[in-house]
């Protein structure tokens, strides 16, 4: 961690961004989010679905597409903006230096089309001029870093399992030996054994690689089990960001808090409470903070003003005006079943 | 006594491919319980509450609603048994025809089973089934199912359940496909249907940290066998058997004192290709000996409420009962003290 604090930043988000054009005008799916990543830093990034997390993932790409739009900001990746690049140079950066572990790994990869096939697809648009020999090599480098068998080059995708699958989503995006990593929710459809195997194995490959990671995910338990850093997005905003223990041991948004505690343990039983409510439409976000429907703890300034991030803890920020009036998070009223209610 | 529900020595193939392989397994009839089967993808559970639902039969064995064999009900007590055993399933987008408003989907079983004698009193029996479920009727009612969210569909589809009195319900990854925040609501409703209107629920998941939470037992399945049953308390808190003891450890917990550790786990797919007639666990067991490969381990009982299918266990006493559930604890009747 202290090599971390001291490295220069490789990847800078600056007000980001991303609208989609509606009938009813613009959904802010991404809506003014900055951070910043140090080399082998574990970003996670967590929210609802309709959060705006895949939006950002794709934003980092500058992937986004049609009705989407990316409406301002800077993502500086080693001090230069992917969202200014020529379409040329954008094409040299991603992979090489940015690559996508997408969601849904199965529906990423070409079905027919062998695993090998694709992978030196992949280097030789970067590495042109590589010799077979060279590239059945790397292919088979590549491969035994993420776990799975040479003979697996020779497959098709619907020979894999939804695990493999994954892992050679995993290969390829390593191909060229990226910077930065951004897995969107890599392991959302596999088991908890074979989401824990590659869970580890893109550990593995970004302490080999030095890379930092965006992992976006819904789910705290895997992101706490993964992350440095936890970033919470809600409602295209993000609500707090802070390191991993802070943000599961002392939350300070209430959201983070009812996050945190709709996860139930394997300890003692107890009342399994969700967050009541449902997240605001995008087209139609409520005045003031996003959240204040549905937290607990709102009053009249929630309803009126837009929170900023501001520093509550060290390297912790939180969008939320209980700070600074407050040194911690106030307990959480007890929720009961009215306030599970749906909301009109 | 009768059981609700019994599966028989219940095995399903497909081919040559053995899908569940003898589960006998009898849920009470009196007593209202919450069992979990839990298990990875592949592991059988999908097919044990297919056969439960009577949806197919067994290849061998039978199953048994209240003391009658499923596959040879007379239409009447099939009507009945469709009537009782209720399912709710994964996919809360699929199950819905998107022409159709919801209101569509609870009342054809009004209608089909004649619950109502008038259009007031069937409005009243749906309002009654949404509010238990958590939903505003007049929020509800008259939507299209692309206007709800997922969690409120899947919520919709338990309501359905519900307006049946259903005496079980089987409900095969009901979450799973639910953001994180909602699923605890979800599982907390279907608890109160269970104390409330004592339903017996079977809940078929992945996810051993909310099957501890709801459920009074388990059955941890493997490649279509039994490896582990019991209370949840012993079988998620103290797991026995390695292939539980490898479930348990992977849960992601947002707990950092309970990190998952460096150590790797051996890649099943690459692992698992030797088949052998002994426990098919046995490719990735880390306490593998040698007559783990040809033989099946029986049912041991190492300790009260809990068996497990493991010859680390030799040496205690193997089950006299071929039943799982003879394991089980009884089911928790107390409501759970509401968290600070």
């Amino acid at each position: 961690m202290s090599a971390l604090q001291d490295a220069k930043p490789i990847l800078v988000v600056k007000d980001l961004n991303v609208h989609y054009d509606t009938g009813k005008g613009p959904a802010k799916a991404v809506n003014d989010v900055s951070f910043s990543l140090k080399p082998g830093e574990r970003l996670g990034l967590i929210g609802e679905s309709g959060s705006g997390k895949t939006t950002m993932a794709t934003a980092l790409m500058r992937l986004t597409r049609a009705p989407g739009r990316i409406a301002g900001g800077s993502v500086e990746l080693d001090g230069r903006d992917i969202l200014k690049m020529s379409t040329k140079e954008l094409r040299e950066t991603r992979l090489r230096d940015i690559a996508l572990i997408p969601q849904g790994a199965m529906s990423s990869l070409n079905p027919v089309m062998r695993l090998e096939e694709q992978m030196i697809d992949a280097i030789l648009a970067h590495r042109p001029g590589l010799k077979r020999a060279e590239l059945d090599a790397r292919v088979q480098e590549l491969l035994k870093n993420v776990g799975l068998a040479p003979e697996v080059a020779r497959r098709y995708p619907h020979e894999l399992s939804g695990g493999m699958k994954q892992r050679a989503a995993m290969a390829i995006a390593t191909s060229l030996s990226p910077k930065v990593i951004v897995a969107d929710e890599p392991t959302s459809a596999l088991d908890v054994v074979v989401q824990r195997q590659v869970m580890q194995t893109l550990g593995r490959l970004q302490d080999g690689l030095g890379a930092a990671v965006v992992l976006i995910g819904h789910d705290m338990g895997l992101i706490a089990q993964f992350a440095d850093t936890v970033g919470v997005m809600y409602a295209g905003k993000l609500v707090e960001i802070g390191p991993v223990r802070q943000m599961i041991e002392s939350p300070k948004h209430p959201y983070t808090r009812l996050l945190v505690d709709s996860l139930p343990g394997i300890e003692v039983k107890r009342e399994l409470t969700g967050i009541p409510g449902l997240p605001p439409p995008l087209v139609d976000l409520p005045p003031g903070c996003s959240f204040n429907p549905r937290c607990p703890l709102a009053f009249e300034r929630c309803r009126r003003e837009t929170p900023l991030l501001q520093q509550v803890g060290p390297g912790q920020s939180a969008a939320c005006h209980l700070y600074p009036e407050h040194a911690a998070l106030p307990p959480l009223p007890p929720m009961t079943r009215a306030h599970q209610e749906l909301r009109p | 006594m009768t059981a609700l529900i019994e599966m028989r020595g219940v095995t399903k193939t497909y081919g040559a491919f053995t899908a569940l392989n003898d589960v006998t397994l009898s849920l009470s009839d009196t007593s209202p319980s919450m069992t979990a089967v839990a298990g990875e993808s592949g592991s059988g559970k999908t097919t044990l509450a297919r056969m439960m639902l009577g949806f197919i039969n067994p290849s061998h064995g039978q199953v048994l609603y209240q003391g009658k064999d499923v596959a040879r009900m007379t239409g009447a007590e099939q009507r009945q048994f469709r009537r009782e055993v209720q399912p709710v399933f994964q996919d809360p987008f699929d199950v819905f025809n998107p022409f159709y408003r919801i209101d569509h989907v609870l009342e054809t079983p009004v209608k089909r089973y004649k619950l109502a004698d008038t259009q007031q009193q069937a409005r009243a029996m749906i309002e009654d089934a949404l509010k238990r479920v958590g939903l505003r009727p007049q929020d509800t009612l008259g939507r299209f199912p692309h206007e709800l969210s997922g969690g409120q569909r899947q919520r919709i589809m338990v309501a359905r359940a519900v307006l049946l009195r259903p005496k079980l319900i089987v409900a095969d990854e009901p979450v799973s496909m639910v953001d994180a925040s909602l699923r605890a609501t979800i599982l907390d409703e279907l608890k109160t249907l269970n104390r409330e209107l004592g339903i017996s629920i079977v809940y078929i998941t992945h996810d051993l940290t909310t099957a501890f939470q709801i459920c009074d037992n388990i059955l941890i399945l493997y490649r279509g066998n039994v490896s582990e049953a019991g209370a949840v308390e012993r079988v998620i808190g103290a797991p026995k058997h390695p292939y539980s003891q490898l479930l348990v450890s992977s849960i992601p917990l947002p707990d950092l004192s309970k990190a998952w550790g460096g150590e790797e786990i051996p890649v099943s797919e690459a692992s698992a290709a030797r088949a052998n007639p002994g426990c098919k666990f046995a490719p990735r067991c880390p306490h593998v000996m040698e007559m783990c490969w040809d033989n099946l381990p029986p049912k041991y009982v190492p300790d009260s409420q809990r068996l497990a299918t493991c010859f680390l266990y030799r040496d205690a006493p193997v089950s006299a009962s071929d039943d799982v559930a003879s394991a089980f604890r009884p089911p928790d009747r107390k409501t759970v003290a509401v968290a600070p």
